[in-house]
């Protein structure tokens, strides 16, 4: 099979294409114009109603009923909680994906084969399963928290519904995707390098901060955007450790697909968290063309 | 001395394997309490096994999330496999059909949950099956893309050459060279997409109605009700076939070519 012909190509590549642009395309599209619409009289959206960016001040102010405009931090602060919920994931994930992703290079193949098999077998498991896990054992009357209240002095611990069990869930959520990437800058890389630095008289601190985070670079920036854009755009782990109380973005938008019954402001979150995602994404890409240019 | 050993990496490292894994354990080992109240150790049991067997609810849910996962699979299969041949000689604009079919990767699903809803209650499509079968093929189709389009630029392309050279036409190639060479990444990729599907919640959450509860649905609304072992023994059994089926995905991945 050689050349394929053009119209050939369009038949083969077509369906599947057609798929995806009438059934993500299309709806993203359709969900930017209702984010300028007005709210249904009793579900869905108002389509005869004139487009505005109502939805969208409505994000940082509230009109009181005189007309005027009140600052209303609520939809704020989880706009900023989902933003460094998913920073101090990603920085966790670092943290401990870069020491994971070290050691495992330093093993034999063998064992390098069964300790990727080892990080990846949890990340397989149903999402909501893995977070309910976390539920078991963060609850209340768990071994846990019976074990914190007696250790800490201070007035009852309460470990779930709170920023922290959402934090420790993401992690537990994400950080394959940040070892991974790290794992695969080490293992193609050619280790008697360090040991030259090592026999030019470099201490470990040299070697780590001049050959081994170097190395782990790309795979950390790989990392960071698969740990930090499904961290930023999560449901399921506010909605089980957050219980309602801590929301993030992807909460809040179900809220308004839900309960509140306001599509077009459900919609103009929507596209916030689109729009933060897309600056996340270019700022890397200028970031690895500047690195690029260095090199 | 092992010069990549920092210190700590190695005591690091085994603390990540037991967070990783503790909450594992914990779900499986509680899966076997007697006690309804899965706070407290009475005894081990099977009972919540025999109830979730026995239970309507769920058999309905496992049914329509089999249902569901299967369809969704050979769907996104077929288009992925279609595409991945189209793809296989470089042409202009290559790299945007790519971005754009491995889309569903990078998008915030909760985000696309909603946007089909407003697309399908727009177009007048009832929630259930009928809408959740074409989102899912959707957002299945780059889990069946790359494993296929892996095992197709790993395939060496003088076999089918020679085929032709042979004088077979382009269907008895594909039938009898391109197909048979490229099947394990086929159904690495059939079992990546039904995997995919399977563990779904939120599309489902969106766009299921009445009667086509799935699985992950189901269970998700039970964790809102409270804690049971029974959600555990319900965890404990998805968690054993998805590692099943993506242990077989890879060992298919990994087979001879």
């Amino acid at each position: 099979m050689s050349a394929t012909s053009p119209f050939r190509r369009a038949g083969l590549v077509g369906p599947a294409l057609l798929v995806v642009l009438i059934l993500v395309g299309v709806p993203l599209g359709i969900m930017a114009w209702v984010s300028l619409l007005g709210r249904g009289a009793t579900i869905g959206v108002d389509w005869q109603s004139a487009p505005s960016f109502a939805n969208y001040t409505k994000l940082i102010w509230e009109e009181d009923f005189d007309g005027t405009l009140l600052f209303n931090p609520t939809y704020l602060s989880i706009l900023w909680r989902s933003v460094w919920q998913a920073a101090a994931t990603t920085v966790i994930c670092v943290a401990l994906g870069l020491p994971v992703a070290l050691w495992m290079s330093s093993l034999s193949r063998g064992a390098r084969d069964i300790a990727v098999l080892l990080i990846t077998i949890p990340f397989w498991t149903n999402l909501l399963v893995r977070n309910y896990a976390w539920l078991i054992i963060l609850r209340e009357d768990g071994a846990v928290s019976k074990a914190a209240n007696a250790v800490w002095p201070f007035g009852p611990v309460q470990l779930l519904y709170n920023d922290a069990a959402i934090l420790i869930g993401l992690v537990y959520s994400f950080l394959p995707f940040m070892i991974l990437p790290i794992y695969a800058g080490f293992e193609k890389f050619d280790w008697r390098l360090l040991e030259a630095a090592y026999d030019l008289g470099a201490n470990r601190r040299r070697a780590l901060t001049r050959v081994i985070v170097p190395l782990a670079m790309p795979g950390i920036i790989a990392g960071s955007m698969l740990v930090f854009i499904p961290s930023l755009g999560s449901f399921v782990t506010a909605a089980i450790l957050g219980g309602g109380k801590s929301m993030m973005m992807g909460n809040l938008i179900q809220l308004q697909f839900g309960q509140s019954r306001n599509w077009p402001f459900g919609a103009a979150i929507s596209v916030v968290l689109l729009a933060l995602m897309m600056l996340v994404l270019m700022g890397i890409a200028i970031w690895k063309n500047r690195q690029e240019r260095k090199t | 001395m092992n010069l990549r050993r920092l210190p700590l990496t190695r005591e690091i490292s085994l603390a990540v394997l037991v967070y990783l894994y503790v909450p594992v354990v914990v779900l499986i080992v509680y899966s076997f309490n007697a006690n309804r109240t899965a706070t407290v150790w009475s005894e081990t049991s099977l009972d919540w096994y025999r109830k979730i067997l026995v239970n309507p609810s769920i058999r309905d849910a496992t049914w329509n999330s089999l249902v569901l996962a299967t369809a969704a699979g050979i769907g996104a299969t077929l288009l992925a496999l279609a595409a991945a041949l189209g793809m296989k000689s470089r042409f202009r604009g290559a790299g945007l059909v790519e971005a754009v079919l491995n889309a569903p990767l990078i998008l915030p699903e909760v985000v696309v949950a909603v946007a089909t809803l407003m697309l399908f209650v727009g177009i007048g499509i009832d929630m259930g099956l009928t809408a959740m079968i074409p989102a899912h093929i959707a957002f299945c189709i780059p889990f069946a893309y790359l494993p296929i389009k892996a095992r197709l630029e790993g395939m060496n392309p003088s076999l089918e050459e020679a085929a032709q050279d042979l004088y077979a036409n382009r269907f008895v190639t594909f039938r009898r060279v391109t197909l048979p060479l490229l099947w394990p990444g086929i159904m690495a990729g059939f079992t990546l997409a039904f995997v995919t599907s399977l563990d779904d919640f939120l599309t489902s959450f969106f766009l299921s109605g009445p009667g086509s509860t799935t699985l992950p649905v189901y269970i998700f609304s039970a964790i809102r009700a409270g804690i049971t072992p029974e959600i555990n023994a319900i965890s404990t059994i998805m968690l054993i076939v998805s590692v099943a089926l993506v242990v077989t995905s890879f060992l298919l991945g990994k087979m001879r070519r």
